[in-house]
């Protein structure tokens, strides 16, 4: 039967629904409409300044682009700008999760350009701070994740113990999470008497926690059903994106930069790499997990090891006066203006020095033209490769698992923007 | 005094790499000059260079061709894009240097190749070689001004896509803001598939 068309439509010429022929989609239940979500930039369910716009069929993403940016402050051009002592304090800034690890990698590459060594118990501090920002940055990853699902009581616990963390932290360098702890040759304070036991008593404590979430979690049906299969990213992708750390752990790319290219004492240190093969929210999750308790060996030889000594090393260059010298000595005030009005030298010369952070490779690759200020800065972040993921990783998933994904990768505003 | 420095790199805190990868290194620049000739322009060898692995300078009419050897050539497999960035060399001419910081997964050697633009100079894409270059790309984009060559979507990135200049030029100010007191809005474009 022909339905009558209204005459003033037909007038204007523009064809009725009934007289234009639409190919029907049988699995097109919204009938072609779309609906764009903007998602952002400050969405509790994006872990800090990003946005995320999606085109939504239903609850499905069809297509989805990523937008950041918004903490940019330029640190790389800064790195220009500021001497070499002065750019420590912009590396906390990095992964704001694990600052400390930032300040590590930094010393180190820069150390590395100029062949300085640094004492061993120097290095044994570093190793324990770096090893305590690992499971801090993996408490929260994991923690936060689970929030995202509904598992309130599960982050909680894994809170305390991070607050724990910073407490140690905080007896080494005063701050509890703009750290600013290691200075380009050694650090800035030496630990305090018995800080070893104190991070040996966390770790014991913290073994019980992880013990007890991993009961809490990993085994219940809800958890399962909101993290197996979702967020699949294979191996080949890992490769194509230039995933690392956990989430490549996860997809069964076996590379570990702590074992696969050690520096500090990793050589000596015994401890194992999980991997994972379906590259899903699950297994992403288990291996981290796995990865907090494999650090917590690794502090716990390292405070067996650490022996009282020296933390700076003898190269004059960048050692910092002691205030006593200072203030009472005429070579001593010099020396200190020099340092911290016109800083070092560093030699000609490149290096792109990497560590494994808590998501992956951070590496800096500085270029040095001889002069106090570096002619290159350039930061590697991991969250910028893996939030590149996000886009194919959630196509065609549903919006729900979106949150899923994103908390999984552990994206941190601060090392996208820089 | 005579300081120690990158050429003879920390022994003990980061590994002697040219004692563990030297002759792989050559090994493979070898590889790659055979299949390569004149393309690759000039090489840095570590002990004797100021650098930390081997630098390999590459015409940027053959840059993707040597990307791709160094990537998939049997044998070398740098199959992991690292790092993907610029250095401004300004008043140098060519102006520009991209620098690719490749990483192995089979053998776990690093590797750095470098090429020449000049500015006002397009650079071919790599995505298809990593899609991950992306971003990468945009990055560069955004911050040198260097386009790339056949990329599908050359947007700025961290910057505000009405930002005028590119920030980690040398000629640009280090305190050049630019305030914009309204948000983007969404590109409906960008969502179509």
């Amino acid at each position: 039967m022909e339905k009558s068309i209204p005459e003033d439509i037909s007038r204007l010429g523009i064809p009725h629904t009934s007289q234009i022929s639409v190919e029907h989609d049988p699995d097109d239940l919204w009938d072609d409409s779309r609906l764009i979500v903007n998602i952002g930039p400050t969405h509790p369910a994006m872990h800090g300044a990003f946005r995320l716009m999606a085109k939504l069929n239903g609850e499905t993403i069809e297509q989805c682009y990523a937008e950041f940016g918004y903490t940019h402050r330029a640190k790389e051009k800064l790195g220009e700008n500021r001497t070499y002592h002065q750019f420590i304090v912009y590396t906390d800034r990095l992964n704001y999760c694990s600052a400390i690890l930032n300040n590590v990698v930094y010393s180190m590459s820069v150390e590395r350009l100029m062949g300085i060594d640094v004492p061993e118990r120097c290095v044994w501090i570093r190793m324990m701070c770096c090893e305590i920002a690992r499971v801090m940055d993996h408490l929260i990853c994991i923690g936060i994740n689970a929030v995202d699902l509904g598992a309130f009581t599960y982050f909680l616990y894994g809170f305390h113990q991070r607050e724990e963390a910073y407490t140690l932290i905080e007896k080494l360098c005063g701050a509890r999470l703009t750290t600013s702890y290691t200075r380009v040759g050694g650090l800035m304070h030496d630990a305090p008497e018995g800080w070893e036991t104190e991070c040996k008593e966390w770790v014991k404590k913290t073994r019980k926690v992880v013990e007890e979430m991993d009961r809490l979690l990993t085994g219940n049906r809800i958890w399962h059903k909101r993290t197996k299969g979702v967020g699949v990213f294979t191996k080949e992708d890992c490769l194509k994106y230039s995933f690392t750390g956990p989430s490549a752990r996860a997809a069964g790319l076996d590379i570990d930069l702590r074992r696969d290219q050690p520096c500090m004492f990793y050589r000596d240190m015994e401890f194992d790499v999980p991997i994972a093969q379906n590259g899903d929210v699950f297994d992403r999750y288990a291996v981290r997990m796995e990865e907090i308790r494999q650090s917590l060996n690794i502090i716990q030889q390292c405070a067996d090891r650490i022996k009282p000594g020296p933390i700076w090393s003898e190269d004059k260059r960048t050692r910092i006066p002691d205030k006593q010298v200072v203030f009472n000595t005429m070579e001593g005030m010099i020396h200190h203006f020099k340092f911290f009005m016109t800083g070092f030298d560093v030699p000609e010369g490149e290096a792109y020095t990497a560590f494994e952070g808590g998501n992956g490779e951070i590496g800096f690759y500085i270029v040095s033209k001889g002069a106090p200020r570096a002619h290159r800065m350039r930061i590697r972040g991991p969250s910028f490769w893996h939030y590149q993921g996000l886009e194919p990783m959630v196509k065609g998933e549903l919006i729900g698992d979106l949150v899923a994904s994103l908390g999984s990768i552990n994206v941190i505003a601060g090392e996208i923007d820089r | 005094m005579d300081h120690g420095d990158v050429r003879t790199s920390v022994p003990n805190l980061y590994g002697d790499w040219v004692q563990k990868f030297g002759s792989l290194w050559s090994g493979h620049i070898q590889v790659a000059q055979g299949k390569l000739g004149k393309a690759i322009t000039k090489v840095e060898m570590p002990p004797q260079a100021l650098t930390d692995v081997p630098i390999v300078h590459v015409a940027l009419d053959s840059w993707e061709a040597a990307v791709k050897l160094f990537q998939s050539d049997p044998g070398l497999e740098y199959d992991f894009l690292a790092d993907y960035t610029a250095i401004d060399e300004s008043p140098r001419v060519p102006r520009f240097e991209i620098v690719l910081n490749l990483f192995s997964t089979r053998h776990h050697a690093r590797v750095r190749l470098k090429t020449s633009v000049e500015e006002n100079q397009e650079a071919p894409t790599l995505i298809s070689l990593w899609p991950g270059a992306n971003w990468a790309e945009r990055e560069i984009w955004d911050m040198f001004g260097i386009a790339f060559k056949g990329h599908p979507d050359l947007r700025r990135i961290l910057m505000d896509q009405r930002w005028k200049g590119h920030p980690l030029r040398k000629d640009y100010p280090l305190r050049g803001y630019q305030f914009f007191p309204t948000p983007e809005t969404i590109d409906p474009k960008l969502l179509e598939s």
